[in-house]
């Protein structure tokens, strides 16, 4: 175990940081607090959703509204997102040491890796202007956009605005960038497995620091909002029979109270 | 073999009057919410047509239901899962709400509410999904009774298939001779190609009664469903993102009821009855290889409930004695495979439909009539069914992939019953060799007389009640829940609507359920005088006692 942490936390931290002195409270709020608190809500949430709110519990499609924007938005944003979050993945979870351990030094690394996530990013960004544009114009799809939904895209369209612009200022095209491996990454990695380095962060930039705070909001809110979407991924349609068969529950029948989405028409 | 039993049911083609009672008083039961404006689980089509959704039966279109693949296998013929997956994102073969029609209501209001002025005030027609006004342009029914066929009539899918080898002397010929209307519910397929469709695996065939439904809790609104099913009879509810379909109303089917289609039905054409069918076999049924032998194929893997081997399978898979019995007594397996004159709707998608069709003859008999011909003779309605070319093919597309042998057949049948029982009530003498013509004696000849035109309640409906755990029935009518204050606590005014109470208040009605029902129902006599001034009860709050107003009477017989 030990050992493995130790990888993990790459000993780089001790020497780029070393003049970090004690992080300010502000700091441990942000980065230990914080992100211990957006873990707990986006868990605790998702298992009371899926208790309370099965029903809830969908993409709430709007194709059948509006498929001319749709058909290219949603695969766009969709493939670009999925690209990003692999892109995280590969980014914060993979030690510096270790991608050097087989041979790629930090700029080829950064060569291989720039232009897909810039394209990522640009495929997310386009995709979601158009499905927020479909989204407002389209009098039916606006229609049925409720709260919930411009609060989401909101807290979503700023972690994706940050994290686009944060991967461009860091990408070196502009000036210097910054390898965001030595630090973001060490503290991610470092509240993963509960040995926060709250000092790792808060000497990285400015900008790294925004974007995280926009992910973890949008952690927070995520168990509350159609993106609980994404946690149920079908991938298990792969396996199973064509054909479903099920048992006549006992308990099914009968009358219950009106549920959601049982109400009557609206005639107004 | 594995025995499973399955609700069917037929529809008598020729007593359908169009009058969509059922498309109504479905949609009152089920539909009549927030986001299922547009969706009919019960609709009425007026063949030739473009039916609902628009063109819903061009496959090549649409890309419902299965085919098979190069290795002879079935596929669902949008493709296969992986691709199904790829494109979660976006349904490629969605159909858009436009494709049914845009639902909309009437701005009453205004008729009351306008100032005194020169001209009557209108009422707008208004989106009921965005609420602006707007223009009616299509409905479900928009086409009813060939409305508008000069125009819309050669985009009918079948019209186009047909006329590919015929001509143009199609459209004319219907117009004149041959109009009719195809009642339409989910078919609750042995083969579901929806319920394949479905990534999130919320969609199911219960064991029990093969009826084919949605868990509402387990949909994710992928919406792949409503492409998979070839008679686009899984609508997604566009307020709760869920996909919802006709649920062979099973509460009532469970407490031994028809469906509210087949139980309000005005021209009593519809059937409810069990078949037994061989589920190890159903999958090569469907996968037969050519398109015309479907039909045989699938009255293949129906078995026969009076075989002795068949119900001692049937005991072994947990077949209840008293459902082998209603089985054996079950009007939709007389029509389908013992008289053959029911066929299923578009066996071609190979999804197995369970729901069958009398082909009309009234139209032959119809325009017989019309040009002074005898139209009970069965010499003459066989010589016009042989020449009425085109109208025979357009029925063997709908009902036989197009092979006209079966769909004739059944006609003939109609035709020789028609025949020999006009004989029978003018007093001519009778000629055995009629039934002879079709294959069948006298006496069957007779059955099917007293089942499709004498038609009593207790004949078309053999349906038998739900089997429960002992305990059930205590539990649901005594529910924790259902105290005041508590979630199952019924509104005040008895809907649960504004303004839905009249000045009598309702007392929250005891639950209700299939298990329970019939024991509630015994001890209905007092209830239903005490109720007998009051006007507010409702089917949806109904607690089983007595008969809820607006509901016609549910009577043993009815003839
Ligand atoms: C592999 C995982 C995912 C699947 C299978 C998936 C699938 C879907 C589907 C089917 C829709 C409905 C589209 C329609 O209206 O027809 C949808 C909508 C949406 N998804 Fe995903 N999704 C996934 C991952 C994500 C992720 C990671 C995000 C963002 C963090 C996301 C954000 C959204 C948003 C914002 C919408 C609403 C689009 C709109 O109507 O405006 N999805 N998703
Ligand atoms: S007809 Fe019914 S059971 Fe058959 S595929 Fe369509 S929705 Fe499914
Ligand atoms: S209620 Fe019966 S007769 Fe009327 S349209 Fe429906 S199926 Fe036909």
């Amino acid at each position: 175990m030990n050992i493995i942490v130790t990888g993990l936390l790459a000993a780089e931290v001790s020497t780029t940081s070393a003049e970090v002195a004690e992080p300010s409270s502000l700091n441990l709020l942000l980065w230990i607090a914080f992100p211990y608190v957006a873990i707990a809500t986006i868990i605790v949430g998702l298992v009371w959703r899926y208790r309370y709110d099965k029903f809830g519990w969908t993409t709430r499609s709007s194709q059948s509204y509006e498929n001319k924007i749709m058909h290219v938005a949603s695969p766009l944003f969709h493939y670009g997102i999925i690209a990003v979050f692999f892109g995280h993945i590969l980014g914060l979870m993979i030690p510096e040491t270790w991608t050097e351990a087989i041979g790629l030094d930090e700029h080829t690394y950064h060569m291989l890796t720039l232009p897909l996530s810039l394209i990522a990013g640009a495929a997310t960004l386009i995709g979601l202007i158009m499905l927020i544009f479909r989204r407002r114009t389209t009098a039916q799809v606006f229609q049925r956009t409720t709260k919930n939904d411009k609060v989401m895209y909101v807290f979503l369209g700023a972690a994706i605005l940050l994290g686009v612009f944060t991967s461009w200022a860091a990408s070196g095209i502009f000036d210097d960038g910054h390898n965001y491996r030595e630090d973001v990454a060490v503290w991610f990695r470092s509240i993963l497995i509960f040995q926060p380095q709250p000092e790792a962060m808060a000497s990285a930039p400015a900008y790294f620091q925004i974007h995280a705070v926009a992910g973890m909001l949008l952690f927070c809110i995520w168990p509350f909002t159609r993106l609980v979407h994404v946690f149920s991924v079908p991938l298990q349609y792969l396996m199973r029979p064509y054909v479903v068969y099920r048992k006549k529950s006992p308990h099914r029948s009968g009358n219950r109270t009106t549920r959601r989405g049982w109400e009557p028409t609206r005639t107004d | 073999m594995k025995v499973m039993a399955q609700v069917g049911m037929v529809m008598n083609l020729d007593k359908c009057i169009g009058c969509h009672t059922c498309s109504v008083t479905c949609k009152q039961a089920w539909t009549n919410r927030d986001g299922m404006e547009y969706a009919w689980f019960n609709n009425v089509e007026t063949r030739p047509g473009l039916g609902y959704p628009r063109t819903y039966q061009d496959q090549e279109k649409w890309q419902g239901g299965w085919v098979l693949n190069k290795r002879g296998k079935l596929q669902l013929r949008s493709g296969g899962r992986v691709k199904r997956l790829l494109s979660i994102f976006n349904n490629p073969k969605l159909p858009a709400v436009s494709d049914y029609y845009e639902p909309w209501t009437y701005d009453y209001d205004n008729l009351l509410s306008a100032p005194l002025g020169e001209h009557s005030p209108v009422a707008q027609p208004k989106s009921t999904i965005t609420g602006n006004p707007m223009k009616i342009e299509w409905s479900a029914n928009w086409d009813d009774d060939l409305g508008g066929a000069p125009e819309t009539g050669p985009n009918d899918p079948i019209i186009k298939k047909i006329k590919a080898d015929v001509t143009d002397r199609v459209k004319f010929e219907f117009e004149q001779a041959y109009m009719f209307y195809l009642p339409r519910i989910c078919e609750h397929c042995l083969n579901p190609s929806c319920v394949s469709a479905c990534p999130s695996g919320a969609m199911y065939k219960r064991e029990e009664d093969g009826i084919v439904l949605v868990d509402q809790d387990g949909c994710r609104g992928w919406r792949m469903c409503v492409t998979g099913c070839p008679y686009k009879k899984v609508f997604f509810n566009h307020a709760t993102g869920k996909a919802e379909k006709c649920t062979m109303c099973y509460p009532r089917i469970e407490a031994g009821q028809p469906t509210v289609c087949s139980e309000t039905c005005v021209g009593r054409l519809r059937y409810l009855g069990l078949f037994l069918y061989d589920a190890d076999r159903v999958a090569e049924a469907a996968a037969t290889p050519n398109e015309q032998d479907l039909y045989e194929a699938q009255l293949d893997i129906i078995l026969d409930p009076h075989d002795p081997e068949v119900q001692a399978q049937a005991r072994r898979d947990g077949i209840p004695a008293d459902w082998l019995e209603a089985a054996e007594r079950s009007p939709v397996y007389r029509l389908a495979k013992e008289f053959r004159v029911a066929l299923p709707l578009h066996p071609e998608y190979r999804t197995m439909p369970m729901v069958w069709y009398v082909p009309p003859l009234s139209p032959v008999v119809d325009s017989l009539r019309e040009t002074g011909h005898d139209a009970e003779d069965a010499d003459n309605l066989f010589g016009a069914l042989r020449s009425l070319r085109i109208p025979m093919e357009y029925l063997a597309e709908l009902f036989t992939a197009g092979d006209p042998k079966p769909v004739m057949r059944a006609l003939d049948t109609l035709s020789v019953m028609r025949s020999y029982m006009r004989d029978q009530n003018v007093g001519n003498p009778l000629r055995p060799e009629l039934p002879q013509r079709v294959g069948l004696t006298e006496t069957e000849i007779l059955e099917l007389y007293r089942l499709l035109a004498i038609a009593k309640y207790e004949d078309r409906y053999v349906i038998p009640s739900a089997h429960a755990e002992a305990g059930k029935e205590l539990e649901d009518l005594a529910c924790s829940l259902d105290g005041e204050g508590g979630p199952g606590q019924f509104p005040e005014g008895g809907q649960g609507r504004p303004g839905g109470g009249t000045a009598t208040a309702v007392a929250p009605p005891r639950p209700v359920a299939a298990e329970s029902f019939h024991a509630l129902k015994g001890a209905s006599h007092q209830r239903s005088d005490a109720t007998a001034g009051s006007i507010d009860i409702n089917l949806p709050h109904w607690d089983g006692k007595g008969v809820p107003l607006g509901m016609p009477q549910i009577r043993k017989s009815d003839d």
